[in-house]
């Protein structure tokens, strides 16, 4: 287990030991002459021993360290980790101010359209790096790299930094890379690190003013700007508490990078002082406020996550009940979570051949001039042809549709 | 170790010594390219005369039965793995032995377990001289630091039996444990406190070897019936108080994985055998006992029932996940080598449709055919795979023994060998430039599924066009290897070895595929 510096000048980050995986103890004391001297105990020795030493000379290059003892004890740590924990380190022994270690990036996914598919976004402990790697393989529309209530408070500095090096180092691809910053003044300390590596989107917990909204992207911009980051960086707000949904709207509105709010049913149930229950009576009224400000501003109104990772069929159960409330998406605690929640927020095929239908008639009164749309001897109203549009742009997203239907992406207004 | 041979280079690149314990070798000549010659191995001929009119051939210990049989310095005994870490028979047999002051004895298990790590003791003593099977854990380090005085010699379960018929191996002294066992010396693994299910790696011993002890702590009067070992193959039997721990003999049940990683591979190895029509009415498939196997198992049979096929048979290690295949009718047999679990013993015991099996007629290859020729599709682990497909299993990437070859080399021979592994475990690349040891030859492995992708191997044009058009993750494996030596950090340091054998991989034809090398002791 980590523990803060005893000592002034020595800095340890990071875990070894048998339950341990793909992480490694890091013990820092810096000398004033005779150079670098490494020791090092790993598992993956034979394999990456003079890797590992090698990388942990450059790192403290990088970090104008030229005399220290470094004692490693790696469990299989990946470069980015290595370079997280030894930075870590050495910030926690008082050197290193203003210089960073950064691993060798991954290319950049492609920039986050504003309305993407967020069925699911599954939420990994940020300092948990075993997760990373592979979270990508089980395909959610979204990460979240957690530094906010899946950190122990003494933890909160090294794993800002292992979560910067893991959007750098770390491919997520096909999911959009967000990261769950603390709590303001924490959050600053937080954009300082993770935002000149452009996450996709930034989700800022337990919102209760529009203002805090502002000052966060006021925050993100200049980060941005100043690190010459020409790509959308989204926010997303979680309301937490009874004040933070009667301010729904004002929130969804704050910003035009807002893209998408949610509810953290644990803190709202806990303010309201009643019970959380599987079916969820207690927060009906705060979901569906949530729901009609977020479609109000035209942003996405995400459910809370279900937390019984391993009760498939309450899961589906809930996924289909939000999505019948008007909600996009959910979180995800768990990767096995993720089809589930995917299935339940798919249109049927009754519903999509339904829409295709319309959209088919809509398409052809088009063509002909003609202001009404009818099906057989049936009048469509416009509400129903803008469903139905929606409906089937999600389905080609979701990879519903066979590739020969039409795709209807020009017709939609999608901002 | 004073042991003189030369090193030849065989067909598939590996360096190999031309004698192993005093026996002259034949290196692996490329598959399917040796054929033995001449009679097989056969035990002396005995005379019911010589044995008890009544048929009851009880002594009252184990040692009166070994001096009965005549054991002496420099013999060889056998023992089966079927009561796994649970056994307590190979261990008494030895121990047995060295109170009697035998020295110098060749070991021969089908396979040992860590429970068996006082034979290193026996060795120190010089009561064992080696060990030829399967070595892991204490054994397999004790091995791997060259500390034995002869060479592992680690074969398929297959390749134990051919090494018995072929005469390579000579059994002076069998000592079978049995769960439950009449005087006669009729045994089976079904029944009993101590019960294990099959006791098929047990046959070619109680077949070939010059005497034979069934050590059993459930004696039944005659008939142990239905029997497993034949009582006109048994010398002695001796009834002791537990042959072994019942709780380790079989899991109370075994449980898929958990790890969404490993399920993933599981999920990419079942869509790939139902979408390249390799699923169909009539087929046949084997997976073992391990995490990704059963989760394998359990996709599988929900895209059978889903598509409406069945499996004409699926060859066990049983665990209750196949149990449940057959008592669900989606397969009409179960064809068991060995029992993992306790819904598989009473499922052998009860169910005329599950059926043991021996090496013999699943697994041997120097014989007229053996079944798993007839399995279509076969899902097996290994710690290495290289580009070319060749895969180890029995050493870790740094060379020290990890475990033993088993059935994997017998089941390359089935109709599609795919294998299931994580891309790299850890830090360390499972998919590699060159496999540390060589288990089974590439041009026998067809697919390598991984979390990332699926490679297929391109001598399968077959395979590699049943998939155009379907939404399987095919890749090429340079590329999967590609990607995980960029997540590693580069390709892995090849491992650091000795020049001196500590033991050799047999292939199923008996020559030799490959050597495992001493390990350098510190670096681990």
């Amino acid at each position: 287990m980590a523990t803060t510096a005893n000592l002034k000048t020595r800095g340890e980050a990071g875990r070894c030991g048998e339950d341990v995986r793909s992480d490694l103890h890091v013990i820092f004391e810096p000398r004033n002459n005779g150079g670098v001297e490494i020791d090092l105990e790993s598992r993956v020795a034979p394999y990456y021993g003079d890797t590992i030493r090698t990388q942990a000379q450059e790192v403290l290059e990088a970090l104008a360290v030229h005399h220290a003892h470094i004692s490693l004890h790696d469990e299989g740590a990946l470069p980015f980790v290595i370079a997280a924990r030894i930075e870590a380190a050495v910030r926690r022994a008082g050197l290193g101010q203003g210089r960073r270690a950064l691993p060798l990036p991954v290319p950049l996914p492609p920039p986050s359209a504003r309305d993407r598919l967020r069925r699911t976004r599954l939420y990994l402990p940020g300092s948990e790096p075993k997760y990373f790697i592979n979270a990508g393989l089980h395909a959610p529309d979204a990460i979240i790299l957690d530094l906010e209530d899946a950190v122990h408070p003494a933890e909160k500095d090294a794993t800002r930094i292992l979560v910067r090096n893991a959007l750098r180092a770390v491919d997520f691809s096909p999911a959009e890379r967000m990261v769950r910053i603390n709590q303001l003044p924490l959050g600053y300390e937080d954009l300082e690190e993770v935002i000149p590596e452009a996450p996709d989107v930034v989700l800022i917990p337990k919102v209760e003013h529009a203002e805090q909204v502002l000052a966060i992207e006021e925050r993100v911009r200049q980060i941005a700007a100043c690190g010459k980051i020409d790509r959308p960086i989204w926010l997303m707000c979680i309301l937490e508490s009874a004040l933070g949904i009667e301010n729904a709207f004002a929130i969804a509105t704050a910003s035009e990078r807002m893209i998408a709010m949610s509810i953290g049913l644990e803190d709202y149930t806990a303010d309201l002082g009643v019970v959380k229950t599987a079916e969820g009576r207690e927060s009906i009224y705060a979901r569906t406020r949530l729901v009609n400000a977020a479609h109000a501003a035209h942003i996405q109104a995400s459910d809370s996550v279900y937390g019984d990772v391993g009760d498939m069929e309450g899961l589906a159960g809930w996924a289909e009940t939000a999505r019948t409330l008007g909600f996009e998406g959910m979180g995800c605690l768990h990767p096995l979570q993720i089809p589930v929640i995917h299935r339940a927020f798919a249109p049927s095929q009754l519903e999509i051949e339904k829409a295709l239908k319309i959209v088919a008639a809509f398409e052809e009164a088009q063509r002909r001039g003609l202001g009404v749309v009818s099906l057989g001897s049936k009048m469509i109203d416009p509400p129903v042809v803008t469903r139905a549009l929606t409906l089937v742009e999600r389905a080609r997203q979701m990879g519903l549709l066979l590739t020969n239907e039409p795709t209807t992406a020009n017709n939609l207004d999608t901002t | 170790m004073h042991q003189h041979f030369e090193l030849v280079t065989n067909a598939a690149g590996r360096v190999v010594p031309t004698e192993v314990n005093g026996r002259k070798q034949i290196a692996f000549p490329g598959v399917g390219m040796h054929r033995p010659q001449g009679p097989k191995a056969a035990p002396p001929i005995h005379s019911a005369g010589d044995y008890p009119a009544s048929g009851d051939k009880r002594v009252p210990d184990l040692e009166t039965a070994l001096r009965k049989c005549g054991l002496r310095d420099g013999m060889t005994i056998s023992n089966h793995h079927h009561l796994r870490d649970g056994d307590a028979v190979a261990l008494m047999a030895l121990q047995t032995a060295a109170g009697m002051g035998v020295r110098d004895l060749m070991w021969f298990p089908s396979a040992s377990f860590p429970t068996q790590a006082g034979v290193i003791e026996l060795m120190e003593a010089g009561v064992v001289h080696h060990i030829e099977g399967s070595m892991n854990g204490p054994l397999g380090d004790y091995c791997s630091q060259g500390k034995m005085r002869g060479l592992g010699v680690l074969r398929s379960h297959g390749g134990r039996w051919q090494a018995i018929q072929d005469g390579e191996v000579h059994i002076d002294v069998a000592v079978i444990a049995a769960p439950t066992a009449d005087a006669f010396g009729n045994a089976t693994g079904s029944l009993g406190k101590s019960a294990c299910g099959s006791l098929g790696f047990a046959l070619a011993d109680s077949m070939y070897a010059d005497h034979v002890i069934v050590v059993t702590d459930n004696p039944v009067p005659f008939p142990c019936a239905p029997w497993q070992i034949q009582g006109n193959n048994v010398d002695y039997v001796v009834e002791v108080p537990s042959i072994g721990d019942p709780a380790k003999i079989v899991s109370g049940t075994t449980q898929i994985t958990r790890s969404p990683d490993r399920l993933k591979i599981a999920e990419h190895v079942a869509r790939f055998i139902r979408d390249t029509g390799i699923m169909r009415d009539g087929f046949s498939f084997q997976a073992g006992a391990g995490g990704i196997a059963l989760a394998f198992v359990d996709y599988l049979r929900r895209m059978m029932k889903d598509a409406g096929v069945k499996a004409r048979f699926v060859r066990g290690g049983s665990t209750r996940y196949l149990v449940e295949l057959l008592r669900e009718g989606l397969t009409d047999y179960l064809l068991d080598g060995q029992t993992f679990d306790l819904a598989g013993v009473e499922s052998m015991a009860r169910d005329p449709r599950h059926i043991a099996t021996s090496p013999f007629t699943s697994y041997n290859y120097n014989g007229k055919g053996f079944f798993n020729q007839m399995v279509d599709v076969v899902v097996l682990g290994a710690t290495e795979v290289d580009t070319n497909f060749n895969a180890n299993v029995v050493t870790h990437s740094d060379g020290r023994l990890l475990h033993g070859i088993g059935g994997w080399q017998n089941c390359l021979f089935a109709g599609c060998t795919i294998l299931a592994v994580p891309s790299f475990r850890d830090r360390i690349p499972v998919i590699v430039d060159e496999v540390t040891t060589l288990t089974g030859p590439g041009e026998m492995i067809d697919v390598v599924a991984t979390e990332r992708g699926i490679a297929i191997n391109p001598l399968r044009q077959d395979l590699l066009d049943r998939v155009k058009g379907s939404q399987l993750p095919i890749r090429k494996i340079e590329d999967i290897q590609r990607e995980i030596e960029r997540i590693c950090g580069g390709k892995p340091q090849r491992p650091r070895l000795r020049n001196t054998p500590v033991a050799v991989v047999k292939w199923v034809d008996g020559t030799v595929l490959d050597t495992v090398w001493q390990a350098v002791p510190g670096v681990v």
